[in-house]
């Protein structure tokens, strides 16, 4: 089967008052790599959407071979052979890779004939693009490999017109290059298009034969990759030229102030996830942990933020004994960023002024009489800060789980930095999912917070981050630190394979 | 459960141990194995108790009216249908919380049980009739320990369907995926709300006929408090299974034959802290959730979705 012919012409949708797509035209010929290109809610899942006949275009039509799409129904869109990989995973973690493929069958019988289906997957993945164990359990798979799931997946089904949501910001640059290579190889022999939406430019001239990119739901610009440029992208994608990085390193690192002694950490099923983690973070100094996810790296963190019970070592900031009680944390000035903060570091619920006071409510001047709080001390505090920190939509009262993901990280970082002088700064993938002018900001607080002589930890699972952060990088792998190098005497090869856990 | 007193020594301990075992798992079995398909779903029915007493009430009467014990229990599974009916589409409203509405189950079951079975408190109704596998043996007390009812090989057979059904069917890997990510199962094209309103209400279903053996078997009378808590005993018998139907299997068995420790002893003539020795299913559970529970492990096995909105 040849890859369908898609055309999308005058699409417009509106949500409420929103208009989330604006007169978007879209053609994608069999055989191409297209970039969609698009800042977070520029309405790029939007168009996709209605690419894949979830839901109607209030005006303009989709054509697939000609023909009109038929909406509202997935299987229509599974006949023409269009499928998509989500950013979230939408494989069942406690089955296993074989499984996850033959429920994914759209004609799969009552009774599943195992030896049949077994001999069709083991056909199948001879001549699949990557390799993965049909018999591991999804929840045993790193980020990279689940990736590859998903789209191995999709090509089992058949899918010739493959839609790719942001796939590379859970892969290590050796997996993203991999995979999308392999996919490019595809798409080169006419097996294969594919719509790829990202954010990366990197991706967009290393893989794309063309470009659209969505501005606010308009399209902004379309073309040729070959006849465009970075700074030329970025301009359509933001309206402006990005911006020169504010933030520089201005100064060279103190004495030591963060000292991890050797931790240890048991992770959720029960074995051991972090092994005698032992490093020293300077006055002024970011020390990144690179690795890929699912090697320690949450645990280590949770361990360091008191969510996880340490079964080894101890913390030291500027030698004395740190724990994760409210106290020290604000006697050490020590402030946390987790990953995903909106699971892990806010009430959803609770508005992002409360969200914003959590570290000093309890403390004057939100304090009254010793016990009451002071509701609009607590709010102009938090209108302060959603301005500083330029937080979207600047409105207090906000449930926070309402905000996008980024301005949620604007939200927390604005809580943590605005307590005064940051002695140590844990965060972890600070950057996961946002559009870069929001990477921008976060960086350059980062900086900022170390400039001003805090002790930064950063782990990362982007290498890109670290490499242009930090001023020393860890590699950990299966719960320990195994390299250590510098940004300048980086040899990527090295880290990858650290990374993958080779020793050599 | 009087087994004649017997001169077999340590053995007669475990011929009563092991009959009371094949006696006592059913109830577990049933109940266990409708809430491990309930939880598979990813929804909790801690109803249970409820239904086990529907089941045990509706048998009882059905049985009675009609002096056929099999319609008896086709009458319970009936009516364990219509209460996981019940649950299923409580806890598929917004904001029903799972735990809540499964205590709501549990008054509403007994009660209901209650009333209507007041009129069954007196008389005895046909009891199931009992596979006499013990014929070979002269010991009169092994013979009677394998006078088993045919609901025994019933539950045993469909925990290997269930086990079957989840690894081989096309339902059970979407029951599964559906209690593990409904996130992913509704990618997937599975319409999330309907497999879990099936599963609830087969659930249901199949607790019940374990009520049915309470009262089909002898004495084969109906009372109030024939259940003593097995519902809820089972249901954490399930998280003690980690999920497998198997293994919902065996654990019957180990707390059917922890339930009959104290007849047992007492059938051989030990008498002293029979209480206590009753009390040994309760003090299992109670074992079982403090052994399993971890503030830093999350337990192998569970649907990923359990008990989330």
């Amino acid at each position: 089967m040849k890859p369908p012919d898609i055309e999308a012409v005058g699409i417009t949708k509106t949500f409420g008052a929103l208009k989330a797509v604006d007169n978007v035209s879209l053609h994608l010929p069999p055989g191409v790599f297209h970039a969609l290109l698009g800042e977070n809610g520029a309405g790029k899942s939007t168009l996709v959407k209605c690419l894949m006949g979830f839901y109607p275009a209030d005006q303009g039509v989709v054509k697939v071979n000609g023909e009109p799409l038929r909406v509202g129904s997935p299987k229509e869109a599974r006949r023409h052979g269009i499928g998509m990989v989500f950013q979230h995973f939408t494989l069942v973690p406690s089955m296993t890779v074989a499984e996850n493929l033959v429920l994914a069958r759209p004609d799969l019988p009552m009774v599943i004939d195992w030896k049949a289906e077994r001999v069709r997957l083991a056909e199948f993945l001879k001549q699949a693009p990557f390799h993965v164990d049909p018999d591991s359990r999804i929840s045993t798979l790193s980020a990279g490999q689940k990736q590859k799931v998903e789209i191995l997946k999709e090509l089992y089904l058949e899918t010739r017109f493959l839609i790719l949501d942001e796939p590379t910001s859970v892969l290590t640059p050796q997996e993203a290059d991999e995979v999308l290579g392999l996919l490019r190889r595809m798409v080169d022999r006419g097996e294969l298009s594919v719509l790829l939406i990202t954010h990366k430019f990197r991706e967009v001239f290393a893989f794309c034969d063309g470009v659209t990119v969505l501005r606010r739901g308009k399209q902004a610009g379309a073309g040729r990759t070959a006849d465009l440029d970075s700074a030329r992208m970025a301009e359509m994608m933001m309206g402006e030229a990005r911006a020169e990085r504010k933030v520089g390193k201005t100064r060279s690192p103190g004495g030591p102030v963060l000292y991890l002694d050797g931790i240890g950490a048991v992770g959720d099923s029960g074995v051991e996830a972090v092994k005698e983690v032992r490093l020293t973070v300077r006055e002024g100094e970011i020390v990144g942990i690179a690795g890929v996810s699912g090697n320690g790296q949450r645990e280590l963190l949770e361990a360091i933020a008191g969510q996880r019970e340490m079964t080894a070592g101890a913390i030291t900031v500027d030698g004395e004994r740190h724990l994760p009680t409210r106290e020290m944390l604000l006697q050490h000035r020590f402030f946390i960023l987790p990953e995903e903060p909106l699971r892990n570091a806010s009430a959803p619920r609770m508005s992002v002024a409360e969200n914003i006071a959590f570290r000093l409510f309890d403390r004057p001047p939100f304090q009254k009489f010793g016990f009451l709080l002071d509701r609009k001390a607590i709010a102009d505090f938090g209108r302060e800060m959603i301005r500083k920190f330029s937080v979207r939509p600047p409105e207090g009262e906000l449930a926070i789980g309402d905000l996008s993901g980024g301005n949620v990280q604007r939200a927390i970082l604005a809580r943590e930095l605005s307590s005064g002088k940051v002695r140590v700064l844990v965060a972890a993938n600070p950057c996961f999912g946002l559009d870069f002018k929001a990477v921008d900001f976060i960086h350059d607080q980062l900086l900022q917070a170390r400039n001003d002589g805090a002790a930064v930890l950063l782990i990362s699972e982007d290498l890109d981050e670290l490499l242009e952060l930090a001023d020393r990088i860890f590699v950990m792998s299966e719960g320990k630190l195994v390299f250590e190098t510098t940004p300048e005497a980086a040899d990527l090869a090295l880290i990858g394979r650290q990374m993958a856990g080779q020793r050599v | 459960m009087q087994l004649p007193p017997e001169s077999l020594g340590g053995w007669g301990l475990v011929v009563a141990l092991c009959g009371g075992a094949m006696r006592g798992s059913i109830p577990y079995m049933f109940v266990s194995l409708g809430e491990c398909l309930t939880e598979k779903s990813g929804k909790i029915n801690l109803g249970m108790e409820g239904v086990l007493l529907m089941g045990a009430m509706t048998a009882f009467g059905v049985s009675d009216l009609t002096g056929s014990p099999w319609l008896g229990v086709l009458a319970a599974a009936a009516a364990g249908l219509l209460l996981g009916a019940l649950h299923a589409w409580m806890t598929q409203q917004p904001a029903v919380n799972d735990v809540a509405a499964g205590i709501a189950m549990i008054l509403f079951g007994s009660g209901l049980a209650f009333f209507f079975g007041k009129r069954f408190v007196a008389p005895m109704a046909p009891q199931l009739p009992l596979l006499n596998l013990g014929g070979w043996s002269h010991t009169p007390a092994v013979a009677s320990a394998l006078r088993i009812s045919p609901l025994f090989f019933v539950g045993i057979a469909l925990s290997f369907l269930l086990h079957w059904v989840f690894t081989r069917t096309r339902w059970g890997l979407q029951i599964r995926a559906t209690g593990d990510d409904p996130q992913a199962a509704r990618a997937l094209g599975i319409d999330v709300n309907r497999v879990r309103f099936f599963a609830i209400t087969a659930g249901g279903g199949l607790a019940a006929i374990g009520g049915a053996h309470l009262t089909l078997y002898f004495p084969g009378i109906w009372s109030e408090g024939i259940s003593g808590g097995q519902g809820l005993m089972a249901v954490a018998l399930v998280i003690f299974a980690r999920w497998s139907p198997r293994r919902c299997l065996a654990a019957a068995l180990l707390f059917g034959g922890a339930q009959a420790l104290g007849p047992s002893l007492q059938s051989l003539g030990i008498n002293g802290y029979y209480h206590l020795f009753n009390a040994s299913p309760y003090l299992l559970t109670l074992a079982v959730m403090i052994a399993t529970c971890s503030p830093n492990r999350s337990l192998t096995g569970m649907p990923g979705a359990l008990g989330k909105k």
